[in-house]
């Protein structure tokens, strides 16, 4: 039982959307009911995963092996490290809420949508946790399909155009993505003469700083499209504003890190002389850097709350990049950490213009104001959220970004003081959303009636809520559970990185030793 | 007698005249002992009489070669040779032969039309498929192509009540002699250089020649461009939407898997064959033919609205994703084309078998619009032809992805760097006209159209395209093999 823990938690949902097609479509609360407990025991069934973690080992752990397609070398291999066991943690418990919340704002073809977000599950774990490209690449399209349907079928107004848009930037990257791993592939195959797509036999590749640069550039684009790194954003707000809810918290929460997890996972170790080629590097910080600031600018623009909260994201997932680029301890561990707060705080974030758009059907920031006298719950939650995300010390967005600056300041100072004025950005933008919609008088007279939060409603939040402030008091468990993966990254990408550290420290000890003794 | 028709010939080409034979008594009976209406589905019984013959023998052949040990078989001299090769395409054709009749019955039934010509017309031309799979002489692969040429031109035509049945048979016909003349012109040059009609005697007198010779250049362009015609590569697909669109549906599904896998056997025999030392003539050539065919069909099928047609689009861009791994030409190559050929019979099969189940008395049902909210009406149709589009455009774990994945990996290995990004990018485009139906079909309401009634036929020629399309696609593994064994000489 033990042993297959992660298939387990890797087919939970699918098994749960399987059962769920059998339940006849007119049984519409029996379907509510059903999606809401497999996502809940695809939620419960991956704690066990972070109890049996072993945080002393950097490896990958709980692994699975087996045959699944002999004649192409694939296997089905999967299994975790602190990286992974993270991401999956955040996909189990936002799948759940997300399900959750869809309770009353989904009100046609309910049986779809949950089957939907079920199969979504299952593809976004099985992202986070293959350990062979091929079965990789197979989760990482199984994922579009589930996001166009519900974008197309359940979304705004404009939601055909930006399904579509969305399935075609991300399927023109993965296919590109595919041409890099076929040529690792295959360069595998001449080095070694055996065909395998496994990334602990793809890591002994030695290849020349050439193809890896190519196949650095081709991965580059098809993650990058996922992040979405500025240039490669314009998908995102489109598919944001018109999915539901639910949709976009998933989108937001999990979808995105896809891309993040895809540079930490294969793009620094498999080409590591590619990742600290200083050009590549700089492009890359570059990107970063712009797409926290214009991010963030565009962001102060919005009229609509829900594009302001789309445009964050941007924002937010450049400091994740820039940390991961940073490569240094720091830098990647904060990135990682940061994933899973922009989940928690964007996640949040949209769930809250959702609560108001289900009350308003509208998401123009003008139509509100001073909804903090009708729903001062609602309002309480909002600034919870909003300094989560805007990184207040004790909550969960100060840690993450903190540890990035930090990585990024021992990378290159220009960098740092680049990426600091994000911050105030993220302060300026979201504390005046704020502003404009909880305080002042109320300007519209459709607000004054509005119900506050319903118990449900809470049950969404406080999950996250309560995590966002576990990570801001006490963040030690996730920095250890994230340290030996780290590290074992950092040490592939720049040898002796370590020693040199050690080093430098023990000359500050003798220099500091000799100025006392001089004195 | 012996010297002229040996045992070895016999067993040989026996599936080929038994083929023509339960051919001819497909129409003997429809003519003499099953006349009314209420018999025809005798006719259909007979049909598959044949093909469960040919299927155990082909069956028994393969285990003859394998029991052997032999590579091949010559028969007649070596104008017809036994094969992995053409076993496997045997295979599909017998495959498509069957699902494309059972899913006739019904289609038949509301076109008003003779069931008796139709299957007998079918089996003729797979008869003219086993010669193109297994011949190795130009006069073997000439009769065989123009046997199975003629059958389609009458059954594209079947529908003589209809304008524009008739249209597309004329169309197909008057292209289809012209590039037939021009490929005929082609064999009687590589005639003229080697002295001889069999394949093996013309490679060694290829392989003699200087690579730019110019009368084998006039050889090989004519040829290409015969061959070219017949996979509906562009810029010689001009008669595929036509034909594809004014065909009957069925007889569309089996134009585009039948006639498409046995011309690609057709090509794959001749430039792999006696061509093959011509390859710094054709490879251009045939690079270009590809990238046209991948652009022209992805774009343009994005603004085709009839469903026929932008399969048939579509099918074009497969004839270039097919051609690539020939321009690769190394042995992932020439299994991805293998592999490729297999699952487009199927996944294609399906598509346009979906299109034949929604063709009721009062409606058409060809235009995308015609399928608008098909998920609340016909739940599991639409679901099929989802699976069956995204096979299409080759989105895991689907059949169509591991065609498309051989046919990546085969132009990387090649150094193809440039085409393969081509290749992979249209891929991205291809997604935009597939959904362009999966959202009429999963979006838009459901417009008033009488429900769809189907028959077990239909039914059971879909839940087998579709359940291989899906099980290619999880579980290759016993597909890759059959397709390995394609190659094994």
């Amino acid at each position: 039982m033990s042993n297959h823990l992660l298939s387990i938690v890797l087919f939970t949902p699918l098994a749960g959307m399987l059962i769920l097609l059998l339940i006849p479509a007119a049984q519409k609360n029996l379907i509510r009911i059903w999606a809401n407990v497999a996502a809940f025991a695809g939620f419960l069934v991956s704690l066990p995963l972070w109890v049996h973690f072993d945080r002393g080992n950097g490896g990958f752990q709980m692994v699975e092996r087996g045959d699944w397609i002999p004649a192409l070398g694939v296997k089905y291999n999967i299994g975790i490290d602190g990286v992974s066991l993270l991401l999956v943690l955040l996909t189990t418990l936002t799948g759940f809420i997300a399900i959750l919340s869809s309770w009353n704002a989904v009100d046609r073809h309910e049986k779809s949508y949950y089957a939907m977000f079920l199969l979504q599950q299952t593809g976004m774990i099985g992202v986070f946790v293959a350990l062979d490209f091929f079965l990789f690449y197979v989760f990482w399209e199984v994922v579009l399909i589930p996001m166009y349907f519900i974008i197309g079928v359940w979304g705004g107004p404009r939601k055909l155009y930006a399904a579509i848009k969305f399935f075609m930037y991300t399927l023109a990257g993965s296919v590109l993505m595919l041409l890099g791993i076929l040529t690792l592939y295959f360069e595998h195959f001449n080095q070694f003469n055996f065909y395998t797509f496994e990334i602990s036999e793809l890591l002994k590749l030695n290849l020349p700083l050439g193809i890896q640069q190519w196949v650095f550039w081709a991965f580059f684009i098809g993650f990058a499209i996922k992040v979405p790194m500025f240039p490669f954003h314009t998908w995102l707000p489109d598919a944001h504003v018109e999915a539901p809810t639910a949709g976009s918290v998933i989108l937001a929460s999990v979808l995105l890190k896809m891309g993040t997890y895809g540079f930490i996972r294969f793009s620094l170790p498999l080409l590591p002389n590619a990742s600290i080629d200083p050009w590549i590097v700089q492009t890359m910080a570059v990107l970063s850097i712009v797409a926290i600031i214009y991010g963030a600018l565009v962001s102060l623009m919005q009229e609509d709350w829900k594009k302001l909260v789309a445009y964050s994201s941007v924002s937010h997932l450049g400091f994740c990049t820039l940390g991961i680029f940073s490569l240094n301890p720091n830098g990647i561990a904060g990135s990682v950490l940061q994933q899973i707060n922009h989940g928690i705080s964007t996640g949040m974030l949209f769930l809250i213009v959702g609560v108001v758009y289900e009350r308003r059907h509208t998401r123009l920031i003008r139509d509100y104001g001073g909804l903090a006298h009708v729903m001062p719950n609602f309002a309480f939650i909002f600034a919870f959220a909003m300094l989560s995300s805007a990184g207040l010390p004790l909550l969960n967005g100060f840690i993450g970004e903190f540890t990035i600056l930090q990585g990024a300041f021992e990378a290159s100072r220009t960098w740092a003081a680049f990426a600091v004025t994000g911050v105030v950005l993220g302060a300026a933008y979201l504390l005046w959303v704020y502003q404009r919609t909880m305080l002042g008088q109320i300007t519209n007279a459709k607000n004054r009636l509005l119900p506050d939060l319903s118990l449900r409603e809470w049950a969404v939040f406080l999950p996250f809520m309560a995590w966002a402030l576990w990570i801001g008091i006490y963040p030690k468990p996730y920095f250890d559970v994230l340290e030996k993966p780290v590290a074992q990254l950092v040490e592939r990408v720049r040898p002796g990185y370590f020693e040199a550290q050690a080093a430098r420290a023990q000359a500050a000890l003798i220099d500091s030793g000799k100025e006392t003794t001089l004195r | 007698m012996s010297e002229f028709y040996t045992a070895t010939d016999h067993y040989v080409v026996v599936p080929a005249i038994m083929l023509a034979l339960f051919g001819c008594a497909v129409l003997l009976f429809d003519f003499w002992m099953f006349p009314q209406a209420r018999h025809r589905k005798y006719l259909l019984l007979v049909l598959i009489g044949g093909e469960i013959f040919t299927g155990v023998h082909l069956w028994r052949q393969g285990n003859f070669l394998s029991a052997q040990g032999l590579s091949e078989l010559v028969a007649f001299r070596g104008s017809l040779v036994l094969d992995g090769f053409s076993l496997f395409f045997n295979w599909i054709f017998v495959a498509a032969t069957i699902i494309v009749a059972i899913a006739s019955y019904r289609y038949l039934e509301i076109e008003g039309e003779h069931h008796g010509e139709y299957y007998g017309l079918i089996l003729v031309a797979q008869s003219g498929m086993f010669f193109l799979a297994a011949g190795t002489d130009l006069i073997t692969l000439f009769i065989g192509v123009e046997l199975m040429a003629l059958c389609f031109y009458v059954m594209v035509g079947f529908l003589r009540g209809q304008k524009r049945s008739n249209e597309a048979a004329i169309k197909y016909l008057l292209l289809g002699a012209f590039s037939s003349g021009l490929m005929v012109y082609g064999f009687s040059l590589l005639y003229g250089l080697s002295g001889s009609t069999k394949l093996s005697v013309i490679g060694q007198a290829v392989a003699a020649r200087e690579p730019w010779d110019p009368m084998l250049f006039l050889a090989i362009a004519t040829i290409s461009v015969g061959l070219l015609f017949k996979v509906s590569a562009a810029p010689f697909h001009m008669w595929a939407p036509d034909a594809y669109e004014g065909a009957p549906t069925t007889v569309t599904a089996y134009l585009a898997v039948g006639s498409k896998a046995a011309s690609f056997a057709f090509l794959m025999r001749m430039y792999l064959g006696p061509l093959s030392e011509g390859r710094p003539t054709w490879e251009p050539l045939l690079i270009g033919a590809a990238v046209l065919s991948m652009t022209i069909g992805n774009i343009a099928a994005v603004t085709q609205s009839n469903v026929k047609r932008l399969l048939a689009y579509s099918s074009i861009s497969h004839a270039g994703y097919i051609l690539l791994g020939l321009v690769a030409g190394n042995q992932t190559g020439i299994k991805g084309m293998a592999v490729y050929i297999l699952v487009y019979a199927f996944m294609t099969m399906g598509a346009f078998i979906v299109v034949v189940a929604l063709r009721r008395k009062e409606l058409i049902g060809e235009d995308i619009d015609d399928m608008a909210g098909l998920i609340h009406k016909s739940p599991g149709y639409a679901v099929l032809m989802l699976i069956f589009l995204l096979s299409l455009a080759g989105i895991p774990p689907t059949a169509g992805f591991i065609g498309k994945y051989y046919i990546f990996l085969a132009l990387l290995e090649t150094g193809h760097y440039v085409l393969a990004a081509v290749a992979a990018l249209y891929v991205a485009v291809a997604i935009y006209y597939y959904f362009r139906i999966v959202r009429s079909m999963f979006v838009s309401e459901a417009a008033e159209t009488p429900p769809l009634a189907t028959t077990v036929g239909v039914r059971v020629a879909l839940a087998v395209t579709g359940v291989l399309t899906l099980v290619m696609g999880v579980y290759p593994e016993p597909f890759l093999r059959l397709a390995q064994s394609s190659l094994t000489r």
